[in-house]
């Protein structure tokens, strides 16, 4: 059994090095199929491996490849859990529908067989990271991801806004990583190692080794890390401009799978957090404020991928809320649903680029619902699970995170009530970008002749709206079978649970109002009155996006690089360096008056110190009558 | 252990090979850069095989040790070994000397005398590694001066008169200093036993008051400073890399800076252990300076090869706070970095030099598209910025994570301050990166530019491959440098009233589980 996890990981891997190596050669189609095939066989070993969870048979075990860095607790050790088999389900689960989708997608472009390579390396990292069993494999992950997301972000790199917008990605997140390193430190500071089960078990065993000081500020900076992976206030900057990547990019990476790992480390170290009521609650604030603050971005743009951009930050923001009370099931289990219907929103909105040859501007879209029937019906099934309706798979997560955020009481009313007001928002963005792209008249650039896409990307549509429809009934309030699945995963901490059932439908009634409310409204904005895009005015702080990024370039990026050149031109080269040649200066002017030849000088010198050298070697080989 | 006197033979290969090259016949040039690659690649074997018999089990130990009294008066001898601090190092020297002299091919002005130059460079380099002897150090540590004094006045490019001297003169009054120091600690010896000794096992015994190692930790130290070089005694190292030929920034980089540190670790904090104690805080305190000013200005350099000579002293800085924290996670995480620093950014030296050698120019505003024309020299060049960057799963992590995990008990504040170097290396590779070879071509010059041909793939794959193996499985190195860390670390704590911190609480834990050894 502990081979098929091994090659849960080893076979993407093969898939990354035999396309590094030979990708070019292989080429269109089968350099897709290769990489999807050893995905997609990875989905099955993970479904294989898991059985045993789902029987409720096994809790969790690890699995020791080799010695990394021992002495810090760090070997290359992979936990399988059930926390980590359903993240592993999900990953290679979407990601092998959104390999097949790219077969489609990605048809034509020149360097084909590099973007499946950097797809493959992509699948592996992310497992690195979930599978990880201590701290140190869970980093690797972390930061191969990174450079993943890098690559793919700028794979068109001719285009200088897309290289730009990798290199900002990498570099916030690695502001974040900042904040996780030092909580590295702190952790290995204070138990003399990084492995997961060694931590937690020590802290399960005496919670009182650890102060409350302690725990705080290693769950707020393990927090930095998180917001600056899963794009959460104030480091999300850099997920909008990472729409530059291809679209099956943004679906897999910058919806699915890799945004959502900060939400995954929370729930994994929800030992900690549970040790630090401040840091629940700073970590909960973050989250329903980013979910508010990305949402009214998202009423403001035009274009289609950005709204499900700023949509994604927004439900991070509720995964963030949901783990940050403590209710860790139902932070993941948003996890699972959103990885659905985001990827589906955005595949669709993919195969709506491609029907409009490479359009994305909402304004030149209207009336496609007819031209694109197979794409239009799955994302409608999306816009309505996002949109937090019954029976679809986003109202069961969304309810389940704002009943348990609820249940805290006292100031978390005031986070649920930024929940349902989100959650009204939401349901009106998602409409107003439908209504604006499939109703009303044509607003088409001339000579585009919108077409439906082949199979390999339809069929990813269809199947990932199965699964946004009935997904949502892996966890109900009378059926919580994730929960029972993630048990061993979060045995040793206590979670918030749900309110009692009256309180629950009253709520449930309270978010599904204000969800048709938000679809109400925009259909008489948008379909009955046919109001088109809105400019001027509060719509262009919108679309800018509060104008975050020109606040950040002002108050950080530009006066750091004032900073820079100053430390450069003027402190080193004057100040620094000018003290050096101050004292060289006055040596040369007292050496000018033995000689003229200030180089010859040296020269001689140097010579003279080498001669020197050999003569004393020389002379000590003599002395003592030699080595040999 | 072998009786062959092994080491002599690995120092004196490349002087032998030095006078073969040098009578070679003036009219057969051609013959200069095969013969003295195959000439540079027998001290390699040599090395691989001391690589091959070092035992990890022999602990703290110096193995293939060769004792050799010269001159009984003064104590003087060929004393030589090799630990498990030393013997990265020495194989990291031998790799990187075959590479650059490969990388040397453009050489045509007096090809001979540089290639005498190189080789003798790399005999007072293994010299330096492997001396036992403080006068012997002293004479390899002076003799790796010249021949680098030459390849930069030489075979440098524009200022190169000026950045020679400078580095000469600056070195030169370090060494001035260290020899000093060395003459100082024979001459204690002797009051105290009665003749002089310069070998290091007997220095080691000596009992040396606080004033006394105070005096002598500066004089070494300064030296070691100059050489490493720590903030603020930095400023020759962006002249001397930049107007460096290739091969000589790559040893510069990758190995004759390493003297500094090695030095700090071999002699400062053994035979000065107050000393150092009382130091650590001040040249952590400059470390930590270094790191995040090296940085800083490495940012805004226009010229790619400043750039990466001014991160040097950012990635310096980190081997110097690993050594200072006195704990064995941050001298591990020193050593091993020492070996990462040498192999990444070598690699990008013989990198810049490469794309030199096609436009001759380093300035970053005449590149642009790079990718384009060049998408295999490009991928290259991202996967040692990344290496250099410290990405998790290649050589460069291991080493500052160690460094910064190590240092944080010792030094909370600075560690932090120096975690704020990771943030700065992601921006000015990856900006630089972005301004050489994302976008589209837009200056003609670049347009038909050749990608990267055999004999410089040759020359990349090995490091590449180094940088994975190290990232991937450290084990073997570390397992090799831990013991002989312990045993300064314990040294130290002998001696002075130094108490190294210890990670974890142990009283209140647990025993340790499977995957922990405490």
């Amino acid at each position: 059994m502990d081979t098929l996890i091994f090659l849960i990981v080893a076979l993407p891997l093969a898939g990354f090095l035999a396309l590094l190596a030979f990708g070019k050669r292989i080429g269109e189609p089968f350099a897709g199929y290769i990489a999807s095939a050893t995905v997609g066989g990875s989905f099955v070993l993970a479904a294989i491996s898991a059985v045993d969870f789902f029987r409720g048979i096994e809790h969790g075990r690890t699995v020791e490849l080799f010695e990394w860095i021992s002495s810090l607790g760090l070997n290359a050790t992979f936990l399988w859990d059930p926390l980590s088999a359903m993240m592993t389900l999900v990953v290679t689960g979407v990601g092998a529908l959104i390999h097949i989708y790219s077969i489609g997608y990605m048809h034509g472009d020149p360097r084909y067989g590099r973007f499946f390579t950097y797809l493959n390396l992509f699948i592996t990292s992310m497992l690195l990271l979930v599978l990880g069993a201590n701290f140190g494999v869970l980093f690797i992950g972390w930061e191969l991801v990174g450079l993943s997301s890098y690559l793919l972000i700028s794979f068109w790199f001719e285009k200088p806004s897309a290289a730009a917008a990798g290199k900002k990605a990498f570099v916030v997140n690695r502001i974040g990583d900042f904040g996780f390193l030092i909580a590295l430190m702190l952790i290995f500071a204070k138990f003399g190692s990084l492995d997961f089960g060694y931590v937690f078990e020590a802290i399960h065993e005496n919670a009182a080794i650890i102060s409350v000081g302690t725990a705080t500020a290693i769950t707020l900076l393990l927090l930095v890390g998180a917001a600056g992976k899963s794009a959460q206030l104030p480091l999300y900057v850099w997920l909008p401009d990472a729409m530059e990547g291809p679209t099956p990019v943004s679906a897999l990476i910058h919806a699915a799978t890799m945004v959502t790992a900060g939400v995954y480390m929370v729930a994994r170290t929800g030992v900690l957090f549970e040790l630090a009521p401040v840091s629940q609650g700073v970590v909960a604030t973050v989250g329903a404020l980013t979910a508010l603050f990305a949402a009214t971005i998202a009423i403001g743009q035009r274009d289609i991928k950005r709204v499900l951009a700023y949509s994604t930050i927004s439900q991070l923001g509720y995964m963030f809320m949901g783990v940050g009370v403590l209710g860790l099931v139902g932070g993941v289990f948003h996890l699972v649903t959103h990885a659905f219907f985001k990827a589906l929103l955005f595949l669709g909105a993919g195969s709506v680029i491609h029907a409009m040859a490479g359009e994305q501007d909402m304004a030149k879209m209207g009336g496609l619902r007819k031209k694109v029937p197979v794409t239009f019906w799955t994302m409608l099934i999306a816009w309505i699970a996002i949109s937090g309706i019954p029976p679809f798979s986003g109202f069961w997560s969304k309810d389940e995170i704002l009943a348990i955020v609820f249940n805290r009481g006292g100031g978390y009313y005031v986070l649920w009530a930024v929940g349902i007001l989100t959650a009204g928002l939401t349901a009106f963005y998602m409409s107003r970008m439908m209504f604006l792209t499939f109703w009303g008249a044509p607003r088409w650039d001339e000579g585009v002749t919108p077409h439906e896409s082949p199979p390999s990307m339809t069929l990813p549509l269809v199947a990932l709206a199965g699964l946004s429809a009935v997904g949502g009934f892996i966890n109900t309030p009378w059926r919580p079978a994730l929960e029972h699945f993630l048990e061993p995963a979060f045995e040793l901490v206590h979670q918030t649970h749900l309110p009692a059932p009256g309180t629950q439908w009253v709520l449930a009634i309270v978010s599904v109002g204000v969800g048709i409310a938000g679809i109400l409204v925009a259909y008489r904005r948008y379909v009955a009155r046919d109001t088109q895009l809105e400019t001027g005015g509060v719509w262009d702080t919108l679309l800018a996006g509060y104008h975050v990024d020109d606040l950040y370039g002002r108050t950080i990026v530009a006066p750091g690089k004032t900073a820079s050149e100053v430390l450069a031109f003027t402190a080193d080269a004057k100040v620094v360096d000018g003290a050096v040649n101050g004292v060289g200066g006055l040596v040369k002017a007292v050496g000018d008056q033995f000689s003229k030849l200030q180089t010859g000088l040296v020269r001689s010198y140097g010579v003279g110190i080498l001669v020197g050298a050999v003569a004393v070697l020389v002379w000590l080989l003599a002395a003592g009558g030699g080595v040999f | 252990m072998v009786d062959f006197p092994v080491i002599a033979l690995l120092v004196l290969l490349p002087a032998i090979g030095a006078v073969v090259v040098g009578l070679l016949p003036k009219s057969r040039n051609e013959l200069v850069l095969p013969i003295t690659t195959a000439i540079s690649m027998l001290p390699l074997a040599v090395a691989l095989y001391i690589l091959w018999e070092f035992s990890a089990a022999d602990g703290a130990a110096f193995q293939f040790s060769e004792s050799v009294v010269w001159y009984e008066p003064w104590g003087i001898g060929w004393n030589v070994g090799i630990d498990g601090i030393s013997l990265l190092l020495i194989v990291l020297t031998a790799v990187l000397f075959p590479l650059s002299i490969l990388a040397s091919a453009s050489v045509t002005k007096d090809v001979k005398l540089y290639m005498v130059s190189m080789l003798l460079l790399e005999t007072g380099l293994l010299g330096v590694f492997v001396a036992l002897d403080l006068l012997l150090f002293f004479v390899f540590f002076e003799m790796t001066l010249v021949p680098m004094y030459l390849l930069i006045g030489i075979w440098g490019s524009g200022n190169r008169v000026y950045a020679a001297v400078k580095f000469f003169l600056y070195t030169a009054f370090g060494s001035a200093l260290l020899l000093t120091g060395i003459v100082a600690l024979a001459v204690m010896y002797g009051n105290d036993h009665g003749s002089l000794s310069f070998a290091f096992q007997d220095l080691l015994t000596l009992q040396i008051s606080s004033t006394a190692q105070t005096w002598l930790f500066l004089g070494f130290g300064i030296a070691f400073a100059i050489k490493v070089p720590l903030f603020p005694f930095h400023t020759w190292l962006p002249d001397a890399h930049t107007e460096a030929p290739t091969a000589g920034s790559v040893i510069l980089a990758g190995v004759l800076l390493k003297l500094g540190t090695y030095g700090f670790v071999r002699f400062n904090l053994t035979l000065f252990p107050e000393a150092t104690v009382d130091f650590a805080p001040w040249l952590a305190g400059l470390a930590v300076v270094g790191i995040i000013y090296g940085a800083a200005v490495a940012i805004v350099q226009p010229d790619v090869k400043r750039l990466v000579a001014y991160s040097s002293v950012s990635h310096l800085g980190f081997i110097v706070l690993g050594t200072f924290a006195l704990t064995s996670q941050g001298l591990q995480g020193g050593v091993i970095q020492m070996v990462n620093h040498g192999l990444t950014t070598g690699a990008l030296f013989l990198l810049i030099g490469m794309i030199y050698e096609r436009r001759h120019t380093r300035q970053i505003a005449d590149y642009g598209g790079l990718a384009n024309v060049m998408p295999l020299y490009a991928g290259v060049f991202l996967f040692m910025a990344f290496a250099s960057i410290g990405l998790p799963g290649l050589n460069g992590f291991i080493g500052e994570f160690k460094i910064l995990l190590g240092s944080y008990l010792a030094f909370p504040v600075m560690a932090i301050l120096a975690a704020s170097g990771v943030v700065l290396a992601a921006i000015y590779l990856l900006w630089a990166y972005e301004r050489m070879f994302t976008g589209p071509v837009t200056n003609d010059a670049n347009m038909g530019l050749k990608d990267l041909n055999a004999r410089e793939i040759t020359i990349l794959v090995p490091i590449a491959l180094l940088i994975v193996l190290l990232g991937i499985y450290p084990k073997p190195a570390l397992e090799r440098i831990e013991p002989a860390v312990e045993n300064i670390i314990e040294r130290i704590e002998d001696a002075t009233g130094h108490e190294t911190p210890e990670f974890g609480d142990m009283d209140d834990l647990p025993a340790a589980t499977g995957g922990h050894s405490p």
